[in-house]
């Protein structure tokens, strides 16, 4: 049963969603606690992988493998580490919640539902795939439901950001194709797993010229998903006209695609190209912090305020990656973690607000400590956590890829926190307008406070935040060796830069 | 004379069709007018006979009436397919014919022979039968273009075709009068055998070569020969644009591959880079025109055209990977080009008009209609686990392998797979506009499409199932693929 475990927990919401197609659309409330239930047993089933994973060892578990297609051989080959683990948890964790906060949603339920759960098996696959094809199909397929999702139950401007939203990812993923493939034909093998190992061993050499090439390809891919700037305007686009379910998921787990990808891939596989383009990658990443955070500041519309914001976060995290140590990498991923649970606190109690106002603009709240004070102390929560105020969860993330920059560079660690100063004005000022002061709006005046149903959100999230701050090295324990292994990785392939071999013909 | 019974085995498949054809024709007069499908079912009958009888061909491999035909994986293979398309071409033309009230069953003879046609191009060993069994396969889809005779469009459709087709034979009967003159013989082995040893004749040979790349060019639609193609797949009956857009697009593919590997292959330098820079142009004008396309049916045809472009890029590539990705490419956009069109046919009822607008909710009304719409949609994009993406797949990794086989052209091929790469980012928006305005546009006509007809339901079903299929299980298909690729043989 272990041995297929991360492959049930990846096709079980796929299994969901074409149980709901047989529900006929009119049950729609039975559909929609089906896929609820689906998604919960989902999460049941993917607690029991952090407890059986052995935290001191940093390669890949819960391994399985199979021939997919012979010719080219093409695997079907999962696997955990270190890495991947937090960000199927955080998936399997954050796609119940956003069903929750989709109770209101009222046309086409089932389609809608049905849309999450695939997207759910697109985002674990695309964590635990251990095979370039298949880590590229998954990629993939992710689009089509979150497409949809945008497209068809969006905000106003919800066609064109779902097509901008496909069309941008599209672009850089056929471009890591190309790059996925030519690594193909260098090494005869699309196993990242071996591959991973043969960095390890030393076995895996391309020349430098080829290393910068199939790095840009999969770097832009995953520059443009995380998204890095100047590759960000898909996001405030898609993260405002998405429903608010669509919103936490893209912030929460979407956006992580891009940061796995750097670490599982663009690092490990081509180091002294990652190497080579580190300070440039972390300009840009620095660019993004200042940039998000200075735009957030000017943003009347409380979605975009946070969408920005995760443009600035997600830039902590890339400047965590590019460091290139262990307490950087760690931050990174803690961080990563830190970014799905508050910034999707923030869309959900953004998505809350709009349940009951519709309408998003910051100026049409105020005061609202008075009517909604239970919403209001979640807001506080998320938005403080957000900020980095300790001991909550961002700021074990920020605080350790600060370390980690400081060691790689005093400069760039001091402009990253100015980013974390500005994270205070624009999240604090936001809250203030909101909730502080007199109820201006008398719309606001009667407004219901949360339901048992968002307690149910925002109860499981807020704990999250709290535990993962005070707790944390009970899970940096279990990315430490990961991280090390990362490196390691990185730091074998440097002495055969001067030889610039053969390509090695694959062993399988 | 007589004739052996072994060459009689070899073109099986042939005799089949034409039998039949000619069975259509004589039982013509005599089918009340309301009961003409009945032609229509015995040619579906005929197209599979012909496809068990290529399963009979397939045990006699070798040459017949003095090598003129050869059968060989490759052949076999592409006849496969020719009668799979036909026999689908049939199907969803049956009732789209009565509905249109042009119900005849010349319509079912003339693509039975077009069929006769194709079945000889594939097989054809000698520059000769390649233009007869082209003639015979043309003259078959000039008239079917013209088939609703007094619609306007459609007139023009297969004057269009015909007149500019006449020409592009023409260039193609000169190239092969050159080759002969240049090597003395018409048998493409032996026209190989004449290149590598005399070099003195080269330039009228290569002269040769430049008017059959016109010829042939012309037929598989790749710029700058495209020009008849938006116009003609517009007008003619869309079941007929369906047949054209896939069978004899097919077979002129496989003429062109066996033409150019075994007879031209000492040329390979030099029709490199004819082929690579209309690969480029043929992706361009594909993807940037359809980008403009209202009509559901012109974004359509203007996609052909790209995807004459992807397939180019293996042809480039000139490996026995790149013959078996074009292959496979070739079943993937058969099926997928198959079931886009004749989804189309369905849509509007007289051809009006197909414009988007008669897609928007189409969802609510015919899920099942705009689920298999999408999933041709996804397929053209290429996006994976569809047979588009597994196409498109090997097409690249043909071209990307192919920089070992071809060291000075590498990064030309680099160069192809990224521009083609790019190509697809672009198709992205026109493809997912349609599946757009199905699923998030509200309904706004009066009238739903009507229901599905059988035949036509089982066409679709057929080449969409068959799509993932491809996408999920690649392996079979590129395995028979591979060993059609082996008769080409490559240094």
């Amino acid at each position: 049963m272990k041995a297929h475990w991360l492959t049930i927990i990846t096709f079980l919401p796929l299994g969901g969603a074409l149980a709901l197609l047989l529900i006929p659309s009119r049950a729609w409330e039975v559909i929609r606690r089906v896929a609820l239930g689906f998604a919960l047993v989902e999460f049941a089933l993917a607690v029991p992988l952090f407890v059986w994973f052995d935290g001191t060892y940093g390669g890949m578990q819960f391994v399985e493998r199979h021939v997919w297609i012979s010719s080219p051989v093409i695997l079907y080959q999962v696997g955990i580490d270190g890495l991947s683990l937090f960000l199927v948890l955080l998936a399997a964790f954050l796609t119940p919640l956003a069903m929750l906060a989709s109770w209101p949603i009222q046309t086409r339920v089932k389609e809608f539902f049905v849309m999450l759960l695939v997207l759910e098996t697109g985002m674990i696959g695309v964590f635990v795939a251990l095979d370039l094809f298949l880590f590229y199909v998954f990629w993939e397929v992710m689009l089509i439901p979150m497409y949809f999702i945008i497209g068809v139950w969006g905000h106003g401007r919800r066609l064109y950001a779902a097509i901008k939203f496909f069309l941008f990812t599209m672009a850089g993923s056929l471009l890591m194709l190309v790059a996925i493939i030519w690594l193909y034909t260098a090494t005869g093998t699309f196993d990242v797993l071996w591959l991973l190992d043969a960095r390890l061993s030393g076995e895996l050499a391309l020349p430098l010229a080829q290393e910068r090439w199939l790095f840009l390809g999969f770097f832009l891919a995953f520059a443009i998903k995380v998204p890095l700037f100047p590759f960000h305007t898909w996001l405030p686009d898609a993260h405002v006209e998405a429903p608010t379910a669509g919103s936490a998921l893209l912030a929460g787990v979407l956006l992580k695609m891009g940061a796995y990808g750097l670490l599982r891939y663009c690092l490990p596989l081509f180091p002294n190209a990652a190497r080579e383009f580190a300070p440039l990658i972390a300009v840009l990443a620095i660019v993004g912090i200042l940039y998000g955070a200075l735009v957030s500041l000017v943003q009347p519309d409380m979605k975009k305020l946070i969408a920005y914001s995760s443009v600035s976060h997600m830039g902590f995290v890339v400047l965590g990656i590019m460091a290139m140590n262990v307490i950087g990498i760690e931050g990174a991923i803690y961080l990563m973690l830190a970014h799905g649970l508050s910034t999707g606190a923030l869309f959900l109690i953004a998505g809350m607000l709009y349940d009951r106002r519709h309408t998003h603009l910051i100026s049409e709240f105020g005061g609202l400590a008075t009517p909604l004070p239970v919403l209001s102390a979640f807001l506080l929560l998320a938005c403080l956590a957000s900020l980095g105020l300790p001991p909550l969860i961002n700021w074990v993330g920020e605080f350790l890829i600060l370390v980690g920059v400081f060691q790689a560079s005093v400069t760039q660690a001091v402009l990253a926190a100015l980013g974390v100063v500005l994270a205070a004005v624009y999240l604090l000022w936001m809250y203030q307008r909101v909730v502080f002061g007199e109820v201006k709006n008398e719309a606001n005046r009667a407004l219901r406070d949360l339901s048992r149903r968002e307690l149910a959100i925002l109860i499981p999230l807020a704990v999250l935040i709290v535990v993962l701050g005070l707790a944390s090295p009970l899970f940096t324990r279990r990315m430490e060796p990961t991280a090390e292994r990362i490196l390691h990785q990185m730091e074998s392939s440097r002495y055969e830069l001067a030889e610039s071999p053969e390509t090695p013909e694959a062993p399988r | 004379m007589i004739v052996p019974l072994n060459d009689i085995w070899r073109i099986l498949p042939e005799v089949v069709l034409a039998a039949f054809g000619i069975l259509i024709m004589v039982a013509e007069p005599f089918v009340p007018r309301s009961r003409k499908s009945l032609l229509g079912w015995l040619a579906f009958v005929g197209a599979v006979a012909a496809l068990a009888a290529t399963a009979v061909q397939a045990r006699h491999p070798g040459f017949a009436f003095n090598r003129l035909v050869i059968i060989d994986n490759f052949s076999i293979f592409l006849h496969f397919l020719l009668l799979a398309v036909t026999a689908l071409s049939i199907l969803a033309s049956l009732r789209y014919l009565e509905r249109e009230n042009i119900n005849h069953g010349e319509y079912y003879a003339l693509l039975l022979f077009g069929s006769v046609g194709m079945g000889l191009m594939v097989a054809a060993n000698e520059l000769v039968l390649v233009f007869l069994g082209l003639e015979t396969s043309s003259i078959a889809t000039y008239v079917l273009a013209g088939f609703r005779r007094t619609e306007r469009k459609s007139n023009e459709a297969a004057l269009k075709y015909f007149l500019l087709g006449s020409f592009a034979t023409a260039f193609l009967l000169y190239g092969i009068a050159l080759l002969f003159g240049a090597t003395g013989t018409t048998f493409l082995p032996e026209i190989a055998a004449q290149l590598r040893t005399t070099d003195g004749n080269l330039p009228l040979a290569l002269m040769g070569t430049a008017l059959l790349f016109v010829g042939l060019g012309f037929k598989v639609a790749m710029a700058p020969f495209h020009v008849w193609t938006p116009d003609v797949y517009e007008g003619a009956p869309t079941p007929v644009t369906a047949f054209l857009s896939t069978g004899p697009k097919a077979a002129a593919f496989a003429v062109f591959l066996r033409i150019f590997f075994t007879a031209l292959a000492p040329a390979h330098e030099t029709w490199f880079w004819i082929i690579w820079v209309s690969a480029i142009a043929t992706m361009f004008v594909g993807n940037l025109g359809a980008l403009v396309q209202t009509n559901v049916k012109r974004m359509l045809a203007y996609s052909s055209i790209a995807h004459a472009g992807y397939i180019l890029i293996a042809f480039a590539a000139r490996s026995e990977l790149g013959i078996a990705a074009v292959l496979f490419y070739l079943v993937a956009y058969a099926l997928m080009k198959l079931g886009a069109f004749s989804l189309v046919s369905h849509i509007s009822p007289g051809e009006a008009h197909q414009s988007l607008e008669d897609y928007a909710g189409l969802h609510a009304r015919r899920p099942m209609l705009a689920a298999c719409l999408t999933v041709f949609l996804l397929s053209l994009t290429g996006l994976p686990l569809t047979g588009g993406f597994l196409g498109k797949f090997y097409i690249f990794t043909a071209a990307v392998q192919a920089r070992t086989l071809w060291p000075d052209f590498s990064t030309a091929l680099i160069g192809l797979v990224i521009l083609g790469v790019v190509n697809s980012a672009v198709s992205v928006a026109y493809y997912m506009r349609v599946v757009k305005v199905m699923y998030m546009n509200e309904p706004n006509s009066n009238t739903p499409p009507a229901p599905v007809p059988a035949s036509l339901a089982f066409v679709l079903t057929l080449t969409a199932v068959g799509l993932l299929y491809l996408g999920l299980v690649p392996g079979p298909m590129m395995h028979f693929a591979s060993r059609a690729a082996l008769p080409l043989g490559l240094p």
